[in-house]
């Protein structure tokens, strides 16, 4: 009976969760009960993806209804990918998060806390499992609503302001997706993803397919902040609580961009990409959001707020990635979900344990701080190192499927971005390094000690992962190219 | 506002007719406009008539914040329950044939007991959001 | 030239009220403001569905004696879900604005501003 209902549980499990953290008493427990139901997750999404492995699809009646007068949950290669990430990065960020939310958030909240952040994971994990379109609209509303609040739990009063400006964009991101969901129903009459690719096939060059087509990537671009509509990002990674910085950074922007896929490919098709010229769209604003971001994340004063305009231009890097619109762009782009996730994820867990240790990550707080916490400071460069793309770690591999990407095309202009980003990223990996072991000590700075275990070790475990997928790319390669083969995306030929 | 007359004697006379309606709403949703959501609010608006005429500490007696705050996940779990013992009866989530011999029971039985935990919920959240608003405790 | 008007009503109440909740969301400076202005884009969104929901000579959608043509019913659907998603982001903006209030003393944004960079 699992094994049949296996896509569904995914998203029941911590649905039924939920509410039921919210009515724990104050204390360890709702920490404990959120830690067995993220694993418990992460376990079922591991099964999940063996079973679709090889190429094969799970479909799954909600309610009995075939499809497409009812919901389907249509699962393959790519939704098992992206719940595997959402589920793996909850699971890793729970015992890490058991210290940190001691000391951020106060005791009467925490129940509520973790209740919000099962709602969070439900929210991330239906996006992903869903194969329809008004599904995935509630889904991404569910998972924004408890991002805002989780957000507005940090200490400073600058994190009320910073959910407040990420709820209104926010918002207007998913009414545009809504309105273009309207328009693509209104010509088609379904909602079903599957039965939407067929229907609009011979009506692919109506006005109102387009308008509808121009809401939903506006609209699906707000949430991936993607160049000039990232304004909210850097506020909201930098004010929020330490744990949900590590799990919106690595999460909530990749589910965006799994839409961005979904949506682009799968229920319009390549073809379409290219008569509307969106390649191009995506190409000029990801090539100008690699730029622009690494160049203000190098001006930056404060660690947070550079590993945040660092996520925009990683970000941008995906984008690009589908502005290819070949197999191997969208692979580039796939492979880079997972690693980014590794990346960030390690990364904002270091920041998390500087904040835990010393209660601001400000460089002038913060200087020398990498010589009083030597751990730290190696997972810091370890991850910086997989950001700037150095062979042997896991952002190599993904720099280096965007080169062949770009190649591939002969597109010259765009290789010299992508290597320009990374140049850029070393510049503001550098500025951290300095600025954290060889730098003198600030001097109001009191003697610190290392990281506590509980966050030493997820943060370890990411930062072995990184080094891990980076010399064996057998998981993430070979999803990727399966998934990039059942979007229906064909090779580049001139 | 307790001190007009008008206002006491209808609130009064309201109270009762409005969560008669609410519930009608509630139940008559498979055969006109209603359902669950709307429900829910109709009734929380009962109370907070009441409260606002008669100040906030006569509801605050009937339905605490903790009473509240239960009964909002209880609905959530309401729901979710149904959908899970349609899945250990055998069938897909939230496939209402499976609860009754006949399909359409079954159906009907389903929808009910999913806008039954909704309105709970709606009207939980809906009193809940009042109380936060129009909490004096930690104003300045 | 005047079926494109009359015959298209609907379409253009839709983007009249868009048009002014999006502008409102974006010039106005007071945080209560935005939110209501987020309020009528989500209003006009739902009118848009709802309005092309109508089948011509449809009646309500709920089987009767005597009737054959139906309006389509899941717009319908479609629009109470999103309500509820509108009200919840409403309520969740508000008691943001409250929170605010409480801790900067002032809901204009550029004074929020002020208070931020003047740190």
């Amino acid at each position: 009976m699992i094994e049949q209902n296996l896509c569904l549980l995914l998203v029941v499990i911590p649905l039924i969760a939920a509410p039921v953290t919210a009515m724990l008493p104050a204390g360890r427990s709702p920490w404990l009960f959120t830690l067995v139901i993220t694993w418990l997750c992460f376990a079922l999404s591991i099964w999940q993806l063996t079973i679709v492995l090889d190429g094969s699809t799970i479909s799954y009646e909600l309610g009995g209804w075939a499809p497409p007068w009812g919901i389907e949950y249509h699962i393959d290669a790519l939704n098992a990918f992206v719940a595997l990430i959402v589920s793996g990065i909850a699971a890793i960020t729970l015992p890490y998060a058991l210290r940190t939310v001691e000391k951020e958030i106060q005791l009467q909240e925490t129940s509520l806390f973790y209740a919000l952040f099962l709602l969070c994971l439900v929210g991330l994990l239906g996006i992903a499992q869903t194969g329809d379109v008004f599904n995935l609209f509630v889904f991404l509303e569910i998972s924004s609503l408890s991002s805002y609040v989780l957000i507005a739990m940090g200490k400073q009063r600058r994190a009320l302001t910073a959910a407040y400006q990420y709820l209104i964009m926010g918002s207007i991101g998913a009414t545009f997706l809504l309105i273009g969901i309207g328009l693509i129903y209104a010509e088609t009459g379904t909602l079903n993803m599957q039965d939407l690719h067929q229907r609009l096939q011979p009506i692919l060059d109506h006005r109102t397919v387009h308008t509808g087509f121009v809401f939903m990537v506006v609209g699906i671009a707000l949430k991936l902040a993607l160049f000039p509509l990232h304004l909210w990002l850097p506020n909201a990674y930098k004010y929020s609580p330490s744990a949900i910085s590590v799990f919106l950074s690595a999460t909530a922007t990749k589910v965006a961009v799994y839409i961005m896929l979904r949506m682009v490919f799968t229920v319009f098709s390549t073809s379409f990409l290219k008569i509307t010229h969106t390649e191009f769209i995506f190409l000029i604003l990801g090539a100008f959001g690699v730029i622009v971001a690494s160049m203000a994340a190098i001006v930056q004063h404060d660690l947070k707020r550079i590993l945040a305009y660092s996520s925009i231009a990683q970000i941008s890097y995906m984008v690009l990635g589908m502005g290819f619109a070949s197999t191997l762009g969208i692979t580039a782009t796939v492979v880079h979900v997972f690693n980014h996730a590794l990346m960030k994820g390690a990364l904002f867990m270091a920041a998390g344990a500087i904040v835990y240790r010393v209660g601001s990550s400000r460089f002038e707080n913060i200087y020398g701080i990498g010589r009083q916490m030597p751990w730290t400071f190696a997972a810091i460069f370890v991850s910086g190192l997989s950001l700037i793309g150095i062979p042997g770690t896991a952002g190599f591999i993904s720099k280096w499927y965007f080169m062949l990407a770009a190649l591939e095309q002969q597109a010259w202009l765009i290789a010299f971005v992508i290597l320009l980003g990374s140049l850029l990223s070393v510049v503001y990996m550098w500025k951290i390094f300095e600025a954290l072991f060889f730098h003198r000590l600030a001097c109001t700075a009191p003697p610190v000690t290392e990281a506590p275990l509980s966050m030493m070790l997820p943060m370890w475990t990411l930062v072995l992962a990184n080094i891990y997928f980076g010399i064996n790319t057998e998981l993430t390669v070979g999803v990727a190219e399966t998934a990039v083969r059942l979007l229906g995306v064909t090779a580049y030929h001139e | 506002m307790k001190h007009n007359l008008v206002l006491r004697f209808i609130t009064k006379y309201l109270f009762p007719v409005i969560a008669l309606f609410a519930l009608y709403v509630q139940f008559h949703g498979d055969y006109g406009p209603g359902g669950g959501f709307q429900a829910g609010v109709i009734l929380s608006v009962a109370f907070i008539l009441y409260a606002m005429v008669f100040g906030m500490e006569t509801i605050e007696q009937v339905l605490p914040l903790g009473l509240l705050r239960i009964l909002a996940s209880a609905g959530v779990l309401i729901y979710s329950g149904t959908g899970v013992i349609t899945l250990l009866m055998g069938g897909n989530f939230l496939d209402y044939d499976i609860l009754s011999l006949r399909p359409i029971q079954g159906q009907h039985i389903g929808i009910m007991v999913i806008e039954l935990g909704v309105g709970i919920t709606v009207s939980a959240v809906m009193l809940i959001i009042f109380y936060a608003f129009s909490d004096r405790r930690n104003h300045d | 030239m005047i079926d494109i008007i009359i015959g298209h009503y609907n379409y253009w109440i839709v983007i009249l009220l868009m048009m002014a909740g999006f502008y409102t969301v974006i010039n106005r400076g007071n945080l209560i403001k935005k939110i209501a202005g987020l309020n009528i884009f989500q209003t006009s969104v739902f009118l848009l569905y709802i309005s092309i929901g109508y089948v011509n000579e449809g009646t309500t959608p709920i089987i009767a004696e005597g009737f054959t043509r139906y309006a389509n019913p899941l717009p319908h659907v479609l629009i109470l879900t999103a309500i509820v998603v509108g009200v919840s982001t409403t309520a969740l903006g508000l008691a943001l604005v409250v929170r605010i209030k409480r801790a900067y003393g002032t809901i204009e944004e550029d004074e929020i501003h002020d208070k931020d960079m003047s740190l």
